[in-house]
């Protein structure tokens, strides 16, 4: 990926330097992209992040065994200690074992519903701003009709009849979030479309899919990669949200809203390593989500650069 | 100016067709009758098919969408099977109760948001300024239903200083004056919109403060009060309009989950009851109308940009 010259993330190199800035050598953009981005304390702290969770839910079952699946009624409800170090359920289940599990499932969901969506976006938006004319406004209509409906409506309505598994949550949530995206790309191909790479590509013959997946699609990157760290923030709140009105994964497969819907129950008992826990978790993977967001987009975003 | 309203408001109602239609479809298929609710599910398959003609379920979806709409347009939006009443008396008896929830954090939250964001910018990078992004950054990943449950958990639960429970009276009037039952519900909503608007609304003030205009106003001696009330606050306000425009989609949503969590008898409870027990309906004029008040707003949001910022009436 290192080797993409990228024009819009590297503004003719370093060369015209913005006012005041001194000019600096050439340079890659994906590579002042990462220096940015590493300067950023919070968003180093975001990733850390990511990756402890990424490693605690994929990683983590093969070292720490629980119960998740078979009901144990000897041992419900038991606070933190040897044995269950955050507990157990009213099912029995070990509560660590099962925010494991539980993230697996919320993690593949959102990141699932993040890259559908950015792939049928992108290719969506770049096609439309590529042929332009009456095809882009009809497709970009289309656009706004979706987006104007409200998606946690949708998403209750479908997922109440066809009782969802993580593909189809996936699938059907990232059937929204392709919205944006499109938009996003779409912008970036029409102010594409008019630079000389492009001309050149075009006088040299190449066919539009190409010149969609070889010139465009690449140089578009940055607002793509951006889009999918706030897409994933937002599907794990959705994820969450439908677990919690119970409408979210079926048994055997949990997510962390479905144990945080379960564990409010108990909240009057004082159960509280049923709820804080796995709140937390939740809490902290979107907050890392959206600090690596909003640092990527000031790591890509030309115009703060240098300020 | 007028060119650009008339086009605008041509593209919303094309968009709001379209929106209908696929609402539509999307049920239809899902959803293709309610005979079998009706009827009970030891409904023979020939009274289901006399029920369906008899109500004109057995047309191509197309034709009962335009029957649907010609009716909706008359203010008739259906029939709840399972409550026996009219989706419109329905929604009669409930509208203004979600819309005093909603407009209340709304309103709320903005009037928070506008000073904080501002604050914040004057004072970027203070100790203050780190502090209240934090708290804002922990706010905006919070799952709404977690926030409620911590509110409650503290306030109704273990204080007692309100209740646990939304206020449960018919009356609007009543439910407004019931500020013990209905504080959680109003700050759940609000403290959740307030996290996202006072990021905006930061960075909004941060690039108006570079701006020249500021630069001049400092420069001819205007005390800083003057500088921020006259000059920045109108201007880092702009964008904000577009941002309460796009976010009725999450303030719905909001609306829906907070009225579950304190069971408060609003259109929002109303959709969540209407999925368990199906009542196609509910759920399609709902959501239709969620769709509608999303246009709308967009719509209204552009024009109130339009009238405030003599700059994009150009465009």
């Amino acid at each position: 990926m290192t080797n993409i010259a990228s024009p819009v993330l590297s503004p003719l190199g370093g060369a015209r330097a913005p006012e005041g800035g001194e000019a600096g050598p050439i340079q890659s953009g994906w590579r002042l992209a990462m220096r940015e981005f590493t300067s950023n304390r919070l968003a180093v702290l975001g990733s850390a992040i990511l990756v402890f969770f990424l490693v605690f839910c994929f990683i983590g079952p093969i070292f720490y065994h629980g119960q998740t699946v078979n009901t144990n009624l000897q041992a419900t409800n038991l606070p933190p200690g040897a044995g269950h170090l955050l507990g157990t359920t009213s099912e029995g289940f070990d509560e660590l074992a099962l925010l494991m599990r539980g993230g697996q499932a919320s993690l593949e969901v959102a990141f699932l519903a993040a890259v559908f969506g950015i792939v049928l976006g992108s290719i969506w938006g770049a096609v439309a701003g590529l042929v332009g004319g009456v095809v882009d406004s009809v497709m970009m209509r289309i656009v706004d009709v979706f987006l104007s409906i409200p998606i946690l409506f949708v998403v209750l309505i479908i997922a109440v009849r066809y009782g969802p598994s993580v593909l189809s949550l996936g699938l059907i949530i990232g059937g929204y979030y392709w919205l944006v995206p499109a938009r996003l790309v779409r912008g970036e191909v029409l102010t594409l479309r008019t630079r000389d790479f492009v001309s050149a590509a075009r006088i040299a013959g190449v066919r539009p899919w190409r010149l969609i997946g070889r010139h465009l699609i690449p140089n578009a990157v940055g607002v793509m990669i951006v889009n999918v760290t706030f897409n994933v923030a937002d599907a794990i709140l959705l994820v969450a949200a439908l677990g919690y009105l119970g409408f979210g994964l079926q048994y055997p497969t949990q997510d962390w809203g479905d144990m945080l819907s379960n564990g409010i129950g108990y909240m009057q008992d004082g159960y509280w390593w049923l709820v804080y826990p796995v709140g937390a978790c939740i809490v902290l993977v979107v907050m890392a989500c959206n600090l690596i967001g909003d640092a990527l987009r000031d790591s890509f975003d030309v115009r703060l650069r240098r300020r | 100016m007028t060119a650009y309203l008339i086009r605008r408001v041509i593209t919303s109602i094309v968009v709001l067709i379209g929106v209908s239609i696929v609402i539509f479809f999307l049920l239809h298929t899902i959803y293709p009758s309610p005979a079998q609710d009706v009827l009970g599910a030891k409904a023979t398959n020939a009274a289901v098919n006399a029920w369906n003609k008899a109500n004109g379920f057995d047309r191509p979806w197309i034709l009962q969408y335009l029957s649907y709409i010609g009716n909706a347009l008359h203010g008739n939006l259906g029939y709840s099977y399972k409550l026996n009443q009219s989706v419109a008396a329905l929604f009669r008896e409930r509208w203004a109760r979600s819309f005093y929830l909603s407009g209340m954090s709304l309103l709320l939250s903005v009037l928070l948001a506008i000073p904080l964001g501002i604050y914040q910018a004057v004072r970027r990078n203070s100790l203050s300024d780190n502090a209240m992004t934090t708290v804002a950054f922990i706010l905006y990943a919070m799952p709404v239903f977690f926030l409620a449950l911590i509110l409650i958990q503290a306030f109704a639960l273990s204080l007692h200083i309100f209740s646990y429970e939304a206020s449960q009276s018919t009356s609007v009037w009543a439910v407004m004056a019931d500020w013990h039952a209905m504080t959680l519900p109003i700050a759940t909503l609000t403290l959740i919109s307030v996290a996202g608007y006072s990021r905006y609304m930061r960075s909004s003030a941060m690039d108006a403060l570079a701006q020249d205009y500021i630069k001049a106003a400092r420069a001819k001696g205007l005390p800083e009060r003057l500088v921020l009330f006259r000059h920045l606050v109108r201007n880092a306000c702009l964008p904000m309009v577009t941002l309460i425009g796009l976010s009725i989609p999450v303030l719905l949503a909001g609306n829906l989950i907070t009225e579950q969590v304190f069971n408060y008898q609003g259109l929002g409870l109303l959709f969540y009851n209407s999925l368990g027990n199906v009542d196609y309906d509910v759920l399609i004029a709902y959501t239709l109308i969620g769709a509608t008040l999303v246009i709308v707003g967009n719509l209204v949001a552009d024009i109130a940009l339009t009238v405030a910022d003599p700059r994009i009436r150009l465009a």
